[in-house]
């Protein structure tokens, strides 16, 4: 389905270079938003402490040095606690010529903002007859972050995949960090950018000028019994339950899906064609999570059988033993694709 | 109780308690972007833990006057408001330390600290979502006619969330018995609060344009706080609708444990600590004669404390069954 990618930008693939940087996910992350600003003086970032640099230090080069030293408080801009005012500000900033990019500081909080982001940034294009479009980035940081317990540990990626106008982002690594934010700044419509708060110090290659496109999955591993589809900090325990199964003879297609909305059809039905198993791993709840619809989709057009793998429908809880019921690690995603792979 | 030796000794617990939460979460946790040293102790509270210390005086001043059957909504930086209520210090740290005998079965934590038999409602980690929630709870006791108040505390931030206009307007639209208690320590998280708000003494101008007469305070004085909230209090007792009350005060530490708060200027650090509302308490009462008392009971707060680690150190977790317990369910079960 060539329909999923949007807005391609010049893309080269995410082929090993040597002149690869060693940057931590948020420090990629950062890395692509001053290229953006230093290229475009539309681009700005309003939110919650940014001038210290970001609550994760997303707002921050890799020099240590917060963006708002380079670009000044015009551009990386401190606001109060207001979140409503913060999406909807970036609405008016975004039909008035800007390119926001809005930092919710975590997903939780664009609760107290889902009017301007359901109702006012993903609908403005349609209801006024693509009079005025939103080039707004929502970062809106996901998952379950240790000890954090239920109003800061949430997923929300199939909410926001359900509403029309909006794309979803869910980067796995630095690099797509900085490559895929580098494509929701030039997409020109509303974004939502999830990023993972357990992912913020992890580091990885990162090549200044790759680019990554929306809507497009990336290829971990190859198999030929089963089909993993992930996305976000899944992906890293999906890749660890890939080896220990090919430790035991059984070969996984792993896909890193990287965009939620669009979502890259044609490599996840191709593969599970090829498979005849289909297993979604995702750390949302399973329960209406976007796995059924990428579950419901492979079975409308293969023969696979499907399975999905998410967390309980509960509260994540603030004890250990309590959030690690809401976890999902290598060893379930193992005995998981054991069990479909028996049916 | 609202003489000087018991507001200090909720103050002296309240100090002593976080003390000890602070000691119990250093190490083991990633936050702000650090990551912990890899010969940390394990932290014994995980997550985030945002502190009350140097604000004591607002807590202990307002709470003196309330009774179990008030009803009281926190803030993130809830724990010196629930002890100051009467909740026990033992089942607050197993609570911080994730226990099964915590005050919520450790599926809280600190961010959601509360105790309801005494009417503490919740700490919460959404700012300003405790302001509508504690009109809600005054629009209930009025309903039923029962003899008690509601009182809510909240920072200098939250007063720029939509939902502060919304319940102030909405306690006094049906005269609701409602305390709004803005505890000012002048800083949101990471950021200085008076650039981000507009309008001077905005938390009282704002409530006085909605016609809610507003009391101002040094919020590191309790006599002054416990004199303002009797005054407060007792109108509000006898009916006169809502009021709020503007603490002026100042947090010692970082906005959470792990925060070092380099951002913060060291001298205003210094000179902040010159108003310490413990310090000042103490030192009151030394000059009325009362030195050695104060020291008891400091002595003692520090022993409730240090037993009330020792025991939720020792507490079990929760087993892991009680993930699933406690949620509305029509029975089709966690994964249907
Ligand atoms: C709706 C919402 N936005 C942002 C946050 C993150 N946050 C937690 S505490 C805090 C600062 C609140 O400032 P204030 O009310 O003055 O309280 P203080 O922390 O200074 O005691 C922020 C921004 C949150 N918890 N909820």
């Amino acid at each position: 389905m060539s329909s999923a990618v949007v807005n391609p930008p010049a893309v080269a693939d995410a082929t090993p270079d040597t002149s690869a940087l060693t940057l931590s996910y948020a420090q990629a992350a950062a890395l692509a938003l001053s290229e953006a600003m230093q290229a475009d003086r539309h681009v700005v970032a309003l939110g919650e402490d940014l001038g210290r640099g970001g609550v994760f230090g997303q707002y921050r080069g890799a020099d240590g040095r917060a963006l708002v030293e380079r670009f000044g408080p015009e551009r990386i801009i401190d606001t109060p606690i207001s979140e409503s005012t913060i999406m909807g500000a970036g609405v008016g900033l975004a039909l008035a010529g800007m390119r926001p990019v809005v930092e919710l500081r975590v997903a939780d909080f664009a609760l107290c903002a889902i009017d301007e982001l359901v109702n006012q940034a993903a609908k403005n294009r349609f209801m006024f007859g693509g009079q005025g479009r939103v080039p707004l980035v929502a970062r809106l940081p996901i998952g379950i972050w240790t000890a954090s317990a239920a109003q800061h540990s949430q997923s929300f990626e199939a909410w926001f995949a359900h509403v029309p106008g909006l794309t979803v982002v869910a980067p796995a690594t630095p690099a797509d960090s900085y490559g895929l934010l580098h494509a929701a700044l030039a997409s020109g419509d509303p974004v939502v950018f999830m990023e993972h708060k357990e992912l913020w110090s992890m580091q990885g290659p990162v090549t200044p000028g790759v680019h990554q496109p929306l809507g497009k999955a990336r290829q971990l591993r190859s198999g030929n019994d089963i089909t993993l589809v992930s996305w976000s900090r899944q992906v890293h325990a999906v890749t660890e339950a890939a080896d220990a199964l090919a430790a035991q003879g059984v070969g996984a297609d792993v896909i890193d899906l990287r965009s939620i909305w669009p979502w890259d059809r044609a490599a996840v039905l191709e593969s599970a064609g090829r498979t005849g198993r289909l297993l979604v791993v995702h750390e949302s709840i399973q329960a209406a999570g976007f796995g059924g619809e990428i579950a419901a989709t492979v079975a409308e057009h293969t023969a696979a059988r499907v399975a999905r793998l998410g967390a309980p429908r509960i509260p994540v809880g603030y004890a250990p033993t309590l959030e690690s019921v809401a976890r999902i690690g290598a060893a379930q995603v193992v005995a998981a694709a054991l069990k479909l792979l028996q049916r | 109780m609202t003489d000087l030796l018991s507001l200090y000794r909720t103050m002296v617990r309240i100090r002593a308690f976080e003390d000890a939460a602070e000691r119990a979460s250093q190490g083991g946790v990633q936050i702000w972007g650090q990551s912990a040293a890899a010969d940390a102790e394990p932290a014994l509270v995980k997550g985030p833990l945002h502190l009350s210390t140097g604000q004591e005086a607002v807590a202990a001043g307002v709470c003196a006057h309330l009774h179990a059957r008030d009803l009281l909504t926190s803030t993130h930086r809830g724990h010196g408001h629930t002890l100051a209520k009467g909740a026990d210090s033992t089942r607050m740290m197993c609570e911080l330390f994730g226990r099964a005998h915590g005050y919520n079965k450790g599926k809280g934590g600190s961010m959601h600290i509360a105790d309801f038999s005494v009417g503490m409602l919740g700490a919460n980690g959404v700012v300003t979502a405790g302001l509508p929630i504690a009109v809600g709870a005054a629009h209930a006791l009025k309903l039923r006619g029962e003899e008690a108040i509601a009182v809510c505390f909240f920072g200098d931030g939250a007063i720029n969330r939509g939902p502060f206009l919304e319940a102030l307007n909405w306690a006094q639209i049906y005269r609701l018995p409602v305390l709004f208690v803005c505890e000012d320590n002048q800083i949101s998280a990471t950021t200085r609060s008076a650039p981000m708000t507009a309008g001077t003494q905005a938390a009282s101008a704002r409530a006085e344009a909605l016609g809610i007469a507003a009391t101002q305070v040094d919020g590191n004085d309790v006599l002054a706080v416990s004199e303002a909230a009797a005054q407060l209090v007792a109108g509000i007792r006898a009916g006169s609708g809502p009021r709020l009350l503007h603490a002026l005060t100042y947090r010692h530490k970082g906005h959470v444990s792990v925060d070092p708060a380099h951002y913060r200027d060291p001298a205003e650090v210094a000179a902040a600590l010159l108003t310490d509302p413990v310090t000042r308490a103490r030192e009151l009462l030394a000059a009325r004669g009362q030195a050695d008392a104060a020291a008891d009971v400091l002595a003692q707060a520090q022993a409730e404390i240090a037993a009330a680690v020792a025991f939720a150190k020792a507490a079990p977790f929760p087993e892991a069954h009680e993930a699933f317990e406690d949620i509305a369910t029509t029975g089709e079960g966690a994964w249907a």
